[in-house]
């Protein structure tokens, strides 16, 4: 190498260097133009919903544009949990046949079809709803086809968690099961579904955080209505937290957009409280 | 060996998932089977959405009761889908690539799960609240601020040229779904870079390269099935994206976009939007043709997720095997 190469290479090297300089500001400039909004929704959503809290709120039910958020609260909470009582057996058993003994065509099938079912959106899983239940069984809006919805969406993240929390408990355990003459069921219940818990009850808490924060197929299952739920399954239609969001920002009254901001808080807290939790828990975990 | 009761319930529990899928296909063509037979294939290419006059008597066509007037076009709404979903994909790649890149490489390591956990909290913000966020805070910034800003500086082109635009339209409803699709687009590229084996990078730090130039011309490269996987995946979201898209887009019925601020509707907006329309029809023809909406996206999310799921599974494998 003579000295005129090593010449001819320095300019090159200033030249690279800009370019990883300016590539690295590129690349937080990324990472700020998405903090930047999220900072900014949370933000609104915490400073005009705080502002619009008062008992009212959890004591009346809406009317009209205004007064409280009690029957949006409760039909929230009776949609999410009948949600979770559908759809965590059938998540959860789904789950462990995948784990357990899902190494088939069959396993697979079912393991792909379930990535797939996420992503199919929303309102098509409550338009099938809305032909089937709605129309076809005559329900009219109500809990129970907003409940069935909601499991639809939450079946296969259930199915996915429990699959993978059964799955990193080790093989020997198993062994050690069968060998002393247990059965299926005693193996799975007795000695992998104790150290797999906390992994299953954190994929129902997400699935709850999910039901929490859905709209569009309730908007065409379970109606909406002013009144606190008077525990009618069908024929009855509910409220909900996140229909007075959609709903109540497009009205040209203050009382409803202070509605709308309350709402939007105690779901968006419900949902970020419940994510960074179960995070919380999966990261010690692993 | 004979399976046991129990196996057999946990069976059954898991053929539900696919039962779903096929259960949903299945409804829905049956139910919109009049529709399809009615509307043809002008379905696809009409640009008129008319209930018709739901008042007077409806008449027979092609052997079907329908209201007089009454024609199903959703062109309009295909457009406004793919569109939406267009745009915010070009502003959510690049900006998913910086990110990615950030957070497996730039970012100080003691710092990368709360960096992380910020962009996760992206996805898991509900799509109403967007919404809300885009009529309070989006919308009239892009009305007195960022519209504008694009007509002065690009206006030459018809396409940034704006009138006095309200805010609600095309390039609000594609913001917003750029900010859902990043952290999906991101946690799929994020996950493949940090599988990346060390002694990969280090044969391209033996070379002399720099941390940035390893990232971007040694790791990207190395994931760049991940990333064409995690596009679909992305884009798989945006299609079906209901809430947020239907409070900011404007609500377009017969017209198409010219401009990126025009209104538009995409076809999950527009069922949504037209449930209370579509059930004054007495035929039940408008029910059975939002049907026939859904029943497309169902085909085109379908096609859309399976291709990503494909892609983005054989590469695991991949992977694996390299290690």
């Amino acid at each position: 190498m003579s000295v005129s190469q090593a010449a001819l290479e320095f300019p090159l090297l200033r030249g690279r260097r800009i370019r990883t300089r300016i590539g690295w500001v590129l690349s937080v400039f990324a990472f700020a133009l998405v903090a930047a909004p999220l900072a900014d929704i949370l933000l609104l959503v915490f400073a005009r919903g705080v502002s619009a809290i008062s008992p009212n709120l959890f004591l009346l039910p809406t009317n009209g544009i205004s007064g409280g958020l009690l029957n949006a609260i409760v039909g929230t909470f009776v949609l999410s949990i009948g949600a979770l009582i559908i759809g965590v057996p059938i998540g959860v058993g789904g789950g462990i046949y995948l784990s357990e003994f899902g190494t088939g065509p069959f396993g697979n099938a079912v393991r792909f079809l379930s990535d797939v079912l996420t992503g199919i959106p929303s309102i098509v899983l409550g338009y099938f709803s809305y032909i089937t239940l709605i129309i076809g069984l005559g329900w009219q809006f109500s809990a129970l086809a907003g409940a069935i919805t909601l499991a639809m969406m939450v079946v296969p993240y259930m199915a996915r968690l429990t699959e993978l929390s059964f799955r990193q408990v080790p093989l020997s355990l198993r062994e050690a099961g069968y060998a002393l003459g247990a059965t299926d069921r005693k193996v799975i219940f007795s000695i992998i579904l104790p150290p797999a818990l906390p992994g299953v009850l954190t994929g129902a808490l997400l699935a709850l955080a999910i039901s929490v924060g859905e709209t569009a197929p309730l908007i065409y299952t379970a109606g909406w209505s002013n009144y606190v739920w008077n525990g009618k399954l069908t024929h009855e239609p509910i409220g909900y937290l996140t229909y007075v969001i959609w709903s109540f920002i497009n009205q040209p009254f203050e009382s409803a957009h202070a509605l709308a901001f309350a709402a939007a808080f105690l779901v968006v807290l419900v949902v970020l409280v419940i994510n960074v939790t179960a995070r919380a828990v999966l990261f010690s975990r692993s | 060996m004979r399976t046991s009761p129990f196996r057999i319930g946990l069976i059954v529990l898991a053929a539900i998932i696919p039962g779903m899928l096929i259960a949903v296909v299945l409804f829905l063509a049956l139910y919109s089977w009049p529709a399809i037979q009615f509307n043809g294939v002008g379905f696809l290419g009409g640009q008129t959405w008319n209930l018709g006059n739901l008042y007077a008597d409806p008449v027979t066509i092609r052997g079907m009761q329908v209201p007089i007037g009454a024609q199903y076009g959703i062109l309009v709404f295909i457009v406004g889908t793919l569109a939406t979903s267009a745009i915010a994909l070009l502003i959510a790649v690049p900006v998913s690539l910086g990110v990615s890149i950030f957070l497996a490489e730039g970012a100080p390591p003691h710092l990368r799960p709360t960096l992380s956990l910020i962009v996760e909290l992206l996805a898991v913000v509900p799509s109403v609240v967007y919404g809300l966020w885009g009529v309070a805070v989006l919308v009239p910034l892009i009305a007195h601020y960022i519209a504008p800003a694009l007509n002065t500086l690009l206006g030459f082109i018809p396409f940034f040229a704006g009138g006095s635009p309200t805010g609600f339209g095309l390039l609000s409803s594609s913001l917003v779904l750029t900010l859902m699709v990043v952290p999906i687009i991101t946690a799929t590229i994020y996950s493949a870079l940090l599988q990346v084996p060390r002694p990969d990078k280090e044969a391209a730090y033996a070379l002399g390269a720099m941390k940035f130039e390893v990232a971007v011309r040694a790791m990207l490269p190395m994931v760049r099935g991940s990333i064409v996987g995690a596009i679909i995946l992305g884009l798989g979201r945006a299609l079906g994206e209901t809430m947020a898209v239907l409070m900011v887009s404007g609500g377009a019925i017969n017209y198409l976009p010219d401009t990126i601020t025009s209104p538009i509707s995409t076809m999950a907006s527009f069922i949504v939007s037209q449930l209370d329309s579509a059930e004054q029809d007495p035929t039940g023809m408008a029910v059975r043709s939002l049907a026939e909406i859904a029943l497309v996206l169902f085909i085109i999310t379908i096609i859309v997720n399976v291709a990503a799921r494909l892609i983005t599974r054989g590469l695991h494998v991949g992977l694996a095997s390299r290690a």
